[in-house]
């Protein structure tokens, strides 16, 4: 019988190493939007707790770590990376797997920030995004979730179909930033 | 000519650049101007309408006359200010505005014709005969218009666009400007400090005024070296703020290489030539200086004629004299600087004429007291100047005249966002009035006080203000000592006289043109603006526009304040197309959707359709076919005789959950869905609240609270967001949770008689009429991973919907295909599937249109009576159901061409071909290979009742004039059995 | 131009989408006049209005946001679910 084969969005895309950064995909495991229902977000949150050891996160945070992360998603909702979600989870949210639905892409190094910038309309410095900070926000006109995971590294999350794109305009941006030296 | 020993660029490397093919010495950071002036270069261009020989008049970014092109083709770039233009090795610049030469040109007749080319010349001259408008006048006036020209070559350079945050944004790096960027910098304040020169400092650089008992220059020096070693402050040379706008958002451009050799910038190369910045400020200090003004006069366009504080800067700051032997024309006290810099220097000064009769006496040179220069002499530079003062006229010779008319405060951007400036009496000048705009405070200069110590004392007192409202406390201010002279000045706009005395030199406006102006009753500024022209041209006026007022009002007899002022507008200096557009050429022009089969559709060699962001196959060529029609008549005729493949990934797909989603379903769909039951898919009908059709598509309930809304694709935004809308603002009571899952599921159509045949042994279990029936839903394993199949037909045909997660969809793609080519089926693209649809009379988005209701698409069954849902109100307008609207019919062809066109219109048979008689149009066509004629959906007037009818078919686009047949929507399988069976 | 988004905080314009004026919703089996001035009727004031803004490329928000349309000052932003838009049902 013949067996399916998957492939990654930025399959063939990536990595890159510009300027000093460097730019590679991530590989996150499952991907499940959790959308706790009406009143149930404090039992949620005790059961995510439970279930997974991290807290449900609050607008424009994340919890956990690498490997097992609460992404705020948006309005009323926040990603699970890593782990599928305890089944316990439904009684209190609407869960929905979206492992396959998002490019993800990690980028690092000197510079990511002034690469964000070009794409961004986010103030995404240090001193006012910090690591665990999470912002729903547009990257060059597409729908993106940027959350900083390190002191020069962050996550960038567009739909899937538009990988090509996002490595595109990071690239370009990457090597303005690079040739300012 | 450069003065050994004077400037700020001791020592600089030497460059080599060419200005007209002529090869000259420059120095390191002098600007194009400097060096032309250390060459003895004078004549720079030639004016916009009289073709007057030109020179460099300021040292800013208002220059209005040395504008030069530099570079060729696709690297060329016109109306470069040489005051702004840095020297680089290689350099090459032209004049522009002349033919065949700057020194030799002929359309310098023009300037004879100068009567003829007044105020108002264009309203009037061209005005009759009317034939003559295109033909004749339009290319005659593009032809002389313009300054420099494009190369209409594609540009290629690399441009830019960035983000800026910061707390307090400080324009401008002079004394007032550093002072606050400190005093904020020092209180721990995010601040951004921007610069349109290449090097920070403003007037320091071309004054010898000393701050704290050293050269200007050197304080500032000392700042900049603390700022920079300031994590908080960024420091932005070369960056003009061009705009202020709402809530502290303010644009700037920033000229990253314009200083360096063309090939940086290029596309093969990646540094960017401009980058537009958008800057979010939560506080602004304006500290953008004042611009000099001229002194209208006779002839005071001539090279050599500069401005005073030009003719300090190109001394104290690039060690260049622009002349042997200077005459200073001034109504103020400052300008007398200007003599004793260059009197210091070991130039000579012929004399100082001073409007006022209380002038001070200045060093050892002539001072000529109550006196004007009414007229210059000279061929393509000035040689001489009239005096003319209680003792008469006399003539001076001088190769260069430093004028200055007092200071205009740049107050641009307080404009912007509609506040008008206040006249202040003392300074003779417009200041910004107080609040212009939100968040921003102004200082020194821009705001009228014209001392060193007073710029220095306002920046620190803006910064106070500042930090005051950021909550943050400035460090004791220390201000240094400077130079506190008083602002001495004596109003002098135009000195009375015959001939020309020039205002706005760059679009070629004469006090003459303005008089004129008020003498044809164009007495408001914004009509006289219009009709001289007066301010209009890439300066936008800035060093004119005040005098012009002036002008006016003296001829009107009002005051100034009393006249008024134009309004400015962003940009505050030119901001290339280029740079607004950066980034979105090519690739980058929108973001580009690819389905997961794309890759095997494009190695098939499919044609890719453009659907909104997403690229899907239109056809697939196979060998021998040489046109369109042939693939998509063969995918259509597989479809239907065997089985076929199709990406359906596109269509908007929405998982919608909890214990409220039926409820929430009911309420957005016009007909039932917590009726539903599990494991089963309904057609819905979707309505905006104004009755009409907004979407249609299918729903399946995967679980007692679960339910997959399909959206169509072109709509699948549009109805995310109104469902958003409902739920947040409408119910948000309800308890119902939905997210978007379209990029989750790769899903593919599998049509035709086979479909269940190519299905049977890709699923795990047995696919039959049983386990899976007409609109049947669920999950299924395909080859082992877990997806889901929809037994839905967007074709007529038995047909199926199976989805696996995106990782999944090329191989699953792939896999199909392989199994539908082994029975003679195959992919079909956009193409096929439009006919398919056509043949059955459903609907896309050409049928829902934005003006067609339940009602016109025979679907008012749809609209339940029993239920409330979104739109049902409105829809139930009497009009929305008459009789006589445009209804859904098919259209097969009756007359000799058989052609049905997308667009066409249908009238009567009988009836004009006029509006009037319009009986509906055609919103869709294909050929259908089923029945072997080109057939159409159509709305037309009373159309299901009109089945038979022949009508008239009119496409004046292409042609085509011919009769129809009206018949029903449904042209193939009426009865559905196919779907079905 | 610059919003403040209850739960992003302030973002820049073009992340949102415009709907128009944020009207309350007739209720059901309200009269056709009722529902002609919901859906057709604006007052178009040079001051203060109430707009509805889409924080589409945000976290998904409508909101109500109060605006003078004379000096573009925004004067309060609330999420559309808090706004009572819905009306008497
Ligand atoms: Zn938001």
């Amino acid at each position: 019988m013949a067996e399916l084969i998957a492939k990654s969005p930025c399959d063939g895309l990536l990595p890159a190493t510009i300027g000093g950064m460097s730019l590679t995909e991530e590989h996150p495991g499952a991907m499940w939007a959790i959308a706790p229902f009406n009143g149930q977000l404090k039992v949620l949150g005790k059961a995510l707790e439970a279930a997974h050891g991290m807290a449900f996160p609050a607008p424009n945070r994340a919890t956990g770590k690498a490997g097992s992360r609460a992404v705020w998603f948006g309005r009323d909702m926040a990603l699970l990376m890593g782990p599928a979600p305890d089944a316990g989870l439904a009684k209190h949210a609407a869960l929905t797997d979206q492992s396959d639905a998002w490019a993800v892409v990690r980028l690092e190094g000197q510079g990511a920030e002034d690469v964000l910038a070009r794409l961004v309309p986010v103030d995404l410095r240090p001193q006012v995004f910090k690591r665990g900070h999470t912002a729903r926000t547009e990257l060059k006109h597409m729908m993106a979730s940027v959350t900083r995971t390190g002191p020069q590294s962050f996550q960038i999350m567009v739909f899937r179909s538009m990988a090509k794109t996002l490595v595109h305009d990071l690239k370009t941006a990457m090597e303005a930033v690079a040739a300012r030296g | 000519m450069r003065l050994p020993g004077k400037g700020l660029n001791q020592g600089a490397k030497p460059i080599t650049f060419a200005f007209n093919g002529r090869h000259m010495m420059g120095l390191e950071g002098d600007t194009l101007a400097a060096a032309l002036l250390a060459n003895d270069v004078h004549l720079v261009g030639r004016s916009f309408k009289y073709h007057r020989p030109r020179g460099v008049l300021t040292a800013g970014s208002e220059e209005p006359n040395a504008l030069v092109t530099i570079g060729t083709g696709g690297q060329q770039d016109p109306n470069v200010r040489a005051t702004q233009q840095e020297l680089f090795e290689g350099l090459e610049a032209r004049s522009q505005n002349c033919w065949p030469s700057v020194e030799r040109d002929v359309m310098a007749v023009n300037d004879l014709a100068a009567p003829f080319f007044g105020a108002g010349f264009y309203y009037k001259t061209f005005m009759w005969p009317a034939a003559f408008w295109e033909k004749v006048y339009e290319p005659m006036i593009r032809n002389a218009a313009g300054l420099g020209a494009l190369s209409g070559e594609a540009d290629q350079d690399r441009y830019e666009k960035a983000f800026a945050f910061c707390d307090v944004l400080v324009i401008g790096s002079g004394p007032a400007g550093l002072m606050a960027a400190l005093t904020a910098g020092r209180a721990g304040a995010d601040v951004i400090l921007c610069e349109e020169d290449s090097r920070m400092g403003g007037r320091l650089l071309a004054e010898r005024e000393e701050i704290g008992g050293k050269p200007g220059h050197e304080w500032a020096a000392e700042v900049l070296a603390e700022l920079e070693a300031m994590d908080n402050v960024r420091l932005m040379t070369r960056t003009a703020v061009t705009g202020a706008y709402d809530q502290g958002t303010y644009g700037a451009l920033e000229r990253v290489s314009h200083h360096l050799p063309r090939r940086h910038s290029l596309k093969s190369s990646h540094l960017p030539r401009e980058c537009f910045w958008r800057i979010a400020a939560k506080h602004a200090v304006l500290a953008a200086g004042a611009i000099e003004r001229p002194v209208a006069f006779r002839n005071n366009d001539r090279p050599g004629i500069m401005m005073a504080g030009a003719v300090r800067a190109y001394l104290n700051r690039w060690g260049v004299a622009p002349g042997e032997r200077v005459t200073v024309f001034a109504n103020n006290d400052q300008a007398h600087r200007t003599a004793r810099d260059l009197h210091d220097a070991g130039v000579h000064i012929a004399a100082v004429i001073d409007s006022r009769h209380e002038a001070p006496d200045g060093g050892p040179y002539q001072v000529i007291k109550g006196a004007q220069v009414c007229g210059s002499a000279g061929r393509q530079r000035v040689e001489s100047i009239t005096v003319r003062s209680v003792k008469g006229e006399e003539k001076i010779q001088t190769d260069c005249l430093a004028m200055s008319g007092g200071w205009n405060p740049s107050v641009h951007l307080t404009c912007h966002l509609n506040s008008r400036p206040v006249w202040n009496r003392e300074a003779l000048a417009f200041v910004p009035s107080v609040g212009a705009v939100p968040g921003m405070v102004t200082a020194g200069a821009c705001n009228g006080i014209f001392s060193t110590a007073g710029a220095l004392r306002e920046g620190a007192e803006a910064a106070g203000k500042v930090l005051e409202a950021l909550d943050l406390k400035p460090a004791a201010a220390d201000l240094p000592e400077a130079e506190d002279d008083p602002y001495r000045i004596a109003a002098l706009w135009a000195v009375p006289g015959k001939g020309r005395a020039w205002l706005d030199f760059q679009n070629d406006v004469t006090v003459k043109d303005v008089k004129q102006a008020a003498t044809e009753n164009f007495r408001s500024v914004e009509h006289m603006k219009r009709y001289t022209t007066q301010g209009m041209a890439t300066d936008q006026g800035k060093n004119s526009n005040v005098a012009a007022l002036a002008v006016l009002a003296d001829a009107t007899g009002r005051t100034i304040p009393e006249t008024g002022t134009t309004t400015f507008r962003p940009p505050f200096v030119p901001v290339s197309i280029g740079a607004m557009g950066a980034g979105a050429t090519d690739e980058g022009f929108k973001p580009q959707r690819f389905l997961t089969s794309h890759g095997e559709s494009h190695t098939r060699g499919a044609h890719q359709l453009e659907v909104g962001l997403w690229y899907r196959a239109a056809y697939f060529p196979k060998q021998g076919e040489t046109n369109w029609r042939q693939s998509c008549d063969r995918e259509v005729t597989t479809v239907r005789k065997a089985v076929g493949i199709c990406d359906v990934s596109t269509l908007g797909k929405i998982d919608i959950q909890g214990p409220d989603a039926g409820k929430f379903l009911d309420f957005l769909y016009t007909n039932t869905f917590s009726t539903l039951k599990v494991g089963k898919v309904r057609y819905g009908l979707m309505l905006r609240e104004d009755g009409f059709v907004m979407d249609d598509g299918t729903t399946a309930r995967l679980g007692e609270n679960h339910f997959v809304m399909t959206t169509t694709t072109a709509a699948a935004g549009q109805v995310m967001a109104h469902m958003e809308f409902v739920s947040q603002a409408l119910y948000p009571e309800w308890d119902v949770r939905f997210t978007s899952v379209t990029e989750q599921w790769a899903q593919f159509a599998v049509a035709g008689p086979k479909s269940r045949q190519l299905l049977d042994g890709l699923l795990d279990d047995d696919v039959n009429g049983e386990t899976w029936p007409f609109m049947g839903c669920g999950e299924a394993t395909v080859l082992g991973v877990k997806g889901r199949l929809f037994r839905i037909s967007f074709s007529g045909e038995h047909a199926y919907e199976v989805a696996v997660p995106a990782r999944y969809g090329e191989s699953l793609y792939r896999e199909l295909l392989k199994r539908a080519e082994a029975m003679g089926g195959g992919a079909y693209g956009m193409e096929a599937l439009n006919v398919l649809r056509i043949e059955k009379g459903l609907i896309t988005h050409a049928e829902i249109n934005g003006t067609v209701t339940a009602f016109d698409l025979g679907l008012q069954g749809m609209m339940s009576k029993k239920k409330d849902f979104l739109g049902k109100a409105m829809a139930a307008r009497e009009g929305l159901m008459a009789e006589d609207r445009m209804r859904m019919v098919g259209l097969k062809p009756a007359g000799a061409a058989k052609e049905i066109t997308a667009g066409a219109h249908l009238f009567t048979p009988g009836d004009p071909v006029e509006r009037i008689y319009d009986q509906g149009y055609v919103t869709s066509a294909g050929y259908s290979p089923a029945l072997g004629l080109p057939i159409g959906l159509a709305f037309l007037k009373e159309g299901p009742d009109r089945i038979g009818e022949t009508v008239r078919l009119v496409d004046h686009m292409r042609g085509v004039d011919t009769l129809c047949e009206v018949v029903s929507p449904v042209f193939f399988d009426p009865e559905g059995d196919r779907a079905r069976g | 131009m610059r919003i403040t988004c209850p739960l992003c905080g302030e973002r820049d314009r073009r992340e949102f989408y415009y709907k128009g004026a944020a009207l309350v919703r007739p209720a059901e089996g309200a009269d056709l006049d009722a529902w002609h001035e919901y859906v057709n009727l604006r007052e178009n004031p040079a001051g203060p209005l109430d707009e509805l803004w889409y924080h589409e490329m945000g976290c998904n928000s409508w909101l109500k946001v109060t605006r003078d349309t004379a000096t573009h000052e925004i004067l309060a932003v609330q999420l559309a679910s808090e706004a009572g838009l819905g009306g008497e049902k």
